[in-house]
């Protein structure tokens, strides 16, 4: 049986590990290969590499860093910031990721979407989105969620699977960073309404929220950052409960 | 030991390169350009990840498709590597390098996500022993994929994923694995050890 997934998602700034608290000031949490490592070892299923300053200051995501980690991770993982171009893709899968992660520039380059996946194939793609709810709906922000942006969540989930994304990784900007668990509405929506995986990012506090996401969301993996980082939850204890809850995941 | 590694227009090559850097063994890449290196290797594992016809017009443009086939030594196909030695792929339309008799199919579901993404637990099967040795039944392992090879003869694991297909094949000195065990934890890199220790 196909194992939900989960996911330690490590923003990166400057070859340090930082995770930020509604996306604003951020503190700085460890060495991002040496915590790869760790989690890799505790039963993680994939690993998510955010360059976080990449978009707003044009940096693009270090290729080197990128390779340590293929070189000392045995699972998954994804690398996303900054990314904007096909070459740029072809850079990092060849240093060893085995998918990319899309935000801003594949709302500012829709084609950029189509582009990835018939070069590369739709499970390298993974399109993330931030959103927050706002007076009756959920809009999309691009730039780290410095700047809103006309598009609603569903409409661009929808497109961007039209458009060849392998997965959407959804993260609410009013749950981000707040612990009092994940956007289960709006998740289980994209769950109903796409026909890709839906990883849900934003909001995890406690290990019952991820009973919950997968309970009541339907959605396929479920990431977290801080949580993971400062040891409030052990990657171990949370599946040895998802399992007594009845959830299939990957025990190690 | 020599390990070779076969490169062609179907990448991971540098996923699996980095696996066996783990185990402390670093290949030699074989090319169409180097291929005499195979004649020192002990051991060749065939990767991938690509599109089979775009691949199967690459191997035979350099005769690759007949050097696999006829290698004595033990190979082990990876992913798409698997199903390029079958028999035919839907996926282009395309005749493979025929090594396992069986053709492969595309999944087909209304209700699954396809691709296969994640990770999925092996049911091993008579036969197992040699690339499975020491691990339990209902091992999870790390897939990405969109076609599959049915159960057959060669079938010596199988995983159920909107139906069961075949996790991995033997026949002789061929051996394959739909799964990435490069990508697979602990559990790909004891797979990976036997192979090594074949």
């Amino acid at each position: 049986m196909l194992a939900k997934r989960i996911i330690p998602c490590l923003d990166v700034k400057d070859g340090q590990t930082v995770k930020g608290i509604n996306f604003v000031n951020l503190t700085y949490a460890g060495d991002p290969v040496e915590l790869g490592m760790k989690y890799s070892e505790a039963g993680a299923d994939e690993l998510v590499f955010l360059d976080i300053t990449a978009s707003h200051e044009k940096r693009s995501t270090f290729v080197d860093v990128v390779k340590r980690i293929a070189l000392n991770i045995n699972i998954p993982f994804t690398v996303g910031g900054g990314i904007s171009s096909v070459d740029h893709v072809e850079q990092l899968l060849n240093a060893g990721a085995d998918k990319i992660s899309i935000n801003s520039s594949a709302l500012k380059n829709p084609q950029l979407i189509t582009d990835i996946a018939n070069r590369f194939g739709n499970q390298v793609c993974v399109v993330a989105i931030d959103a927050k709810f706002e007076d009756t709906k959920w809009q999309c922000y691009i730039n780290g969620g410095r700047k809103a942006i006309d598009k609603t969540l569903f409409e661009w989930a929808k497109e961007a699977q039209d458009r060849g994304a392998g997965e959407i990784l959804f993260t609410s900007m009013n749950h981000d960073g707040v612990k009092s668990g994940y956007a289960i509405e709006p998740l289980r929506c994209l769950h109903d309404y796409l026909s890709i995986p839906i990883i849900a990012s934003g909001g995890a506090g406690s290990v019952n929220d991820f009973v919950e996401v997968f309970q009541m969301a339907k959605i396929d993996a479920a990431l977290a950052a801080s949580l993971f980082h400062y040891g409030e939850i052990e990657i171990p204890i949370l599946k040895q409960e998802l399992h007594k809850n009845g959830i299939p995941v990957r025990l190690t | 030991m020599s390990i070779g590694v076969i490169k062609y227009n179907a990448g991971n090559l540098y996923s699996v390169k980095c696996a066996l850097n783990r185990l402390n063994v670093e290949p030699l890449i074989i090319t169409h350009e180097n291929i005499s290196l195979l004649d020192s290797c002990d051991k060749v594992i065939f990767p991938g990840v690509g599109e089979a016809s775009s691949a199967m017009a690459f191997l035979r443009e350099h005769g690759l498709d007949t050097i696999i086939k006829n290698i004595t030594i033990p190979l082990l196909g990876i992913c798409i590597g698997q199903q390029l030695m079958c028999k035919h792929s839907e996926e282009g339309d395309v005749d493979c390098i025929g090594i396992f008799d069986v053709n492969v199919m595309r999944f087909v579901s209304d209700r699954y996500t396809i691709p296969h993404v994640g990770w999925n637990s092996l049911s091993l099967k008579s036969g197992s022993e040699s690339l499975f040795n020491s691990l339990e039944n209902n091992e999870y392992v790390y897939y990405v994929h969109s076609y599959y090879v049915p159960e057959c003869a060669y079938t010596i694991a199988v995983t159920d994923y909107i139906n069961p297909f075949s996790a991995a094949l033997h026949k002789d000195n061929f051996f394959s694995t739909q799964f990435h065990p490069e990508k697979s934890g602990k559990i790909g890199d004891v797979i990976l050890k036997n192979f090594l220790a074949l």
